[in-house]
């Protein structure tokens, strides 16, 4: 699929920033100023950013514990989600939510989950909700190797076949739950699994943006069309542990490094696209400054940020109650 | 008005409100009955019909018979009322609940308040309750405390088909994840119910009889077991109050208290397993807020701490009825302080 500069610039702003944010998140939680615990999605960029590029307000995704690069793709504002993140009242969810519950209805992002396997289900239903009320929206569901083994998961690729939802699964085959290999956990293939239920699955190599963009453009137009669901299986790798603290002692020594090297997304889509001259490096460091002091501006913010009032407490339970 | 069953007056609900409103769908197992099948189409309307004739007005579109998957479609229901449909789910039995918990207590119940407000879940799960049916361990379980237990949700119990239609209205209007559980005895039991659509609010008790004596709080079916005890005590000089909560979740604590506190005496009539159900949380409350009020020791008429079981002998030993009710009222009647020494 043909990009033109503003979305070349985009792209890879988009996956600048989430890096910029893991990274930074990776360093100010060992401080141990930030609550609770986060799960950083450095390294998979290009899966969020290459399939939320096709999608506008009125689509919806689902999220994962492992969300704040869908967030970021689906244009939740780094603020809100960094303040959010620091359990600040200005944050996306007034502080209510933190790291695993970042969600924002107006921008269509219907909340990372804590529960792994809880998103699908839920993407079938704003799937239906599109396809009831004619809007013309997909909804998307990101999940895991791990989720993909999820009863959840399995009963949604069925539901969303029957009933010919607009929706698209993509599988973010990091190749660990946790702490265990998808080579161990997974039986089968995800791809012969959605063959199983009816719907194509595109194999993509998550370390490539343009693959990721490409196969969930056909996906996404699929389901727009109202012929049905699709899965997209990204295989691709994150950077850091399963939550930060852990001490990733389940993965070969120097693997996360290997990869860094060789097949990092942000790399990659800077020499594709400096070799093909569609943007210089100059305007991509620039990108990379911005994306650098907008992160740095946040984690300000966050820092200087208000805690909820007690009164919050008791609030936003319900609508009446 | 006119008398009508409380299975007819749900699907009324259902109908009326469907008319109303094209953002609500119904989703179940069943609920029609017949998808992609040789024979009749909706001739089922749910295992127990409540649901039947709606799929002939409102079409597959709206009246969406789901593959037996409980996590998917409950959790479908949530994604699509947190996106802008009102689904009615039909869970069939409660029991099933343990599927797909978690699309009701991790996701539905909290979306409101982990995205700070910023979210609006309306959607209804529609289940029948409740012991008598010989459906044995699996198919007769109350399990409401569970719900009651969970931030973020609505617990109904009607008592009637009058109740039931008026509830079930407003449940439907509630812009909240309310659960509406149906007791499976009830279903042909008759009452006067009024033609157009009405609401009944959630939160305020009905006072289903009024006496000076003793206050008897009673749940869903357990109304009806109360009701037939109070009559029985009225001819022996005994007057009773017995209210009705309608809602636990939201529960009108207020009415409750002021019950207790003009009579001084308190029954607790709940068909759910007796550890942590209404009548422990009722009890609780009474104790803290009105023990100055109590002229005997709170009684609660329960089931036994044991599942549900399937021998008719067995499930009639098992459920609370009104001669329970009615020892229950005479215990707290001849209470006398000294006892407790």
């Amino acid at each position: 699929m043909q990009m033109n500069r503003a979305d070349l610039l985009h792209a890879y702003r988009t996956m600048r920033t989430i890096r910029e944010f893991e990274e930074r998140l990776h360093v100010e939680f060992a401080t141990g100023e930030i609550p609770g615990f986060v799960h950083l999605y450095a390294g998979e960029e290009a899966s969020a950013v290459g399939v939320c590029m096709h999608l506008t307000d009125r689509d919806k995704i689902a999220s994962t514990h492992r969300g704040h690069g869908h967030c970021i793709a689906k244009g939740v504002e780094v603020q809100g989600m960094m303040s959010e993140i620091y359990g600040r009242k200005d944050g996306v969810c007034g502080g209510k939510g933190g790291s695993m519950h970042i969600a924002d209805m107006s921008k269509g992002m219907l909340g990372a989950n804590g529960i792994v396997g809880g998103g699908p289900p839920l993407i079938c239903g704003a799937a239906l909700t599109a396809k009831v009320l004619k809007t013309g929206g997909v909804a998307v569901a990101f999940y895991g190797d791990g989720a993909s083994n999820q009863g959840t998961t399995l009963e949604s690729l069925n539901l969303a076949t029957i009933w010919k939802l607009p929706a698209v699964f993509v599988c973010e085959d990091n190749g660990y739950a946790e702490a265990t290999s998808s080579s161990y956990s997974v039986g089968g293939s995800q791809a012969k699994r959605a063959e199983g239920f009816g719907m194509p699955c595109y194999e993509v190599d998550g370390f490539d943006f343009f693959a990721v963009h490409d196969a969930a453009g056909v996906a996404i137009e699929r389901a727009r069309n109202g012929d049905g669901p699709s899965m997209l299986h990204v295989k691709l790798a994150r950077y850091f542990g399963h939550f930060e603290g852990d001490a990733t002692t389940y993965r070969a020594p120097g693997e996360v490094d290997r990869i860094r090297a060789e097949q990092d997304c942000l790399r990659r889509f800077r020499r594709l696209v400096t070799e093909a001259a569609l943007l210089d490096s100059g305007e991509l460091d620039a990108v990379d400054h911005a994306a650098a002091e907008a992160v740095e501006l946040s984690v300000r913010g966050a820092k200087a940020g208000m805690p909820p009032g007690d009164a919050d407490l008791l609030t936003d339970v319900y609508v009446a109650y | 008005m006119s008398k009508k069953s409380y299975r007819a007056a749900i699907n009324e609900a259902l109908r009326q409100e469907m008319r109303r409103d094209p953002t609500i769908v119904l989703m179940g197992e069943d609920i029609a009955g017949g998808a992609g099948a040789p024979g009749e189409q909706d001739a089922w309307g749910g295992v127990l019909g409540v649901t039947k004739g709606l799929l002939g007005e409102f079409g597959r579109e709206r009246v969406l018979d789901t593959p037996l998957s409980e996590s998917a479609y409950i959790g479908a229901a949530a994604g699509a009322a947190a996106t802008g449909l009102r689904p009615v789910a039909e869970l069939m039995f409660v029991d099933f609940v343990g599927v797909c918990f978690d699309q009701i207590f991790n996701q539905a119940a909290k979306f409101r308040y982990m995205f700070g407000g910023n979210a609006r879940t309306p959607m209804v799960i529609r289940a029948m309750y409740g012991a008598g049916f010989r459906a044995a361990s699996q198919h007769s379980q109350c399990l409401y405390p569970l719900f009651t237990h969970i931030p973020g949700l609505k617990v109904v119990l009607p008592s009637s088909a009058y109740e039931a239609k008026g509830l079930l209205i407003q449940s439907i209007r509630d812009d909240d994840p309310v659960i509406f559980l149906e007791n499976k005895m009830d279903y042909d039991e008759e009452d006067e119910v009024p033609d157009e659509a009405y609401t009944i609010p959630f939160g305020e008790a009905n006072l289903t009889r009024e006496g000076g004596d003793v206050t008897i709080v009673a749940f869903g079916r357990m109304v009806k077991m109360a009701n037939e005890a109070a009559d029985r005590l009225e001819k022996v000089g005994i007057s009773c109050t017995v209210l009705d909560p309608r809602t636990v979740s939201p529960l009108d604590t207020g009415t409750i208290l002021e019950c207790v506190q003009e009579t001084g005496r308190l029954v607790i009539v709940d068909e759910a397993s007796p550890r942590c159900n209404m009548a422990t949380d009722v009890s609780a409350l009474v104790a803290q807020e009105a023990f100055g009020a109590l002229k005997a020791p709170i009684r609660m008429v329960c089931p036994p701490h044991v599942p549900v079981p399937f021998a008719p002998n067995l499930e009639d030993l098992y459920v609370p009825n009104a001669d329970r009710v009615e020892a229950a009222v005479r215990a707290v009647m001849g209470f006398q302080a000294r006892e407790v020494a």
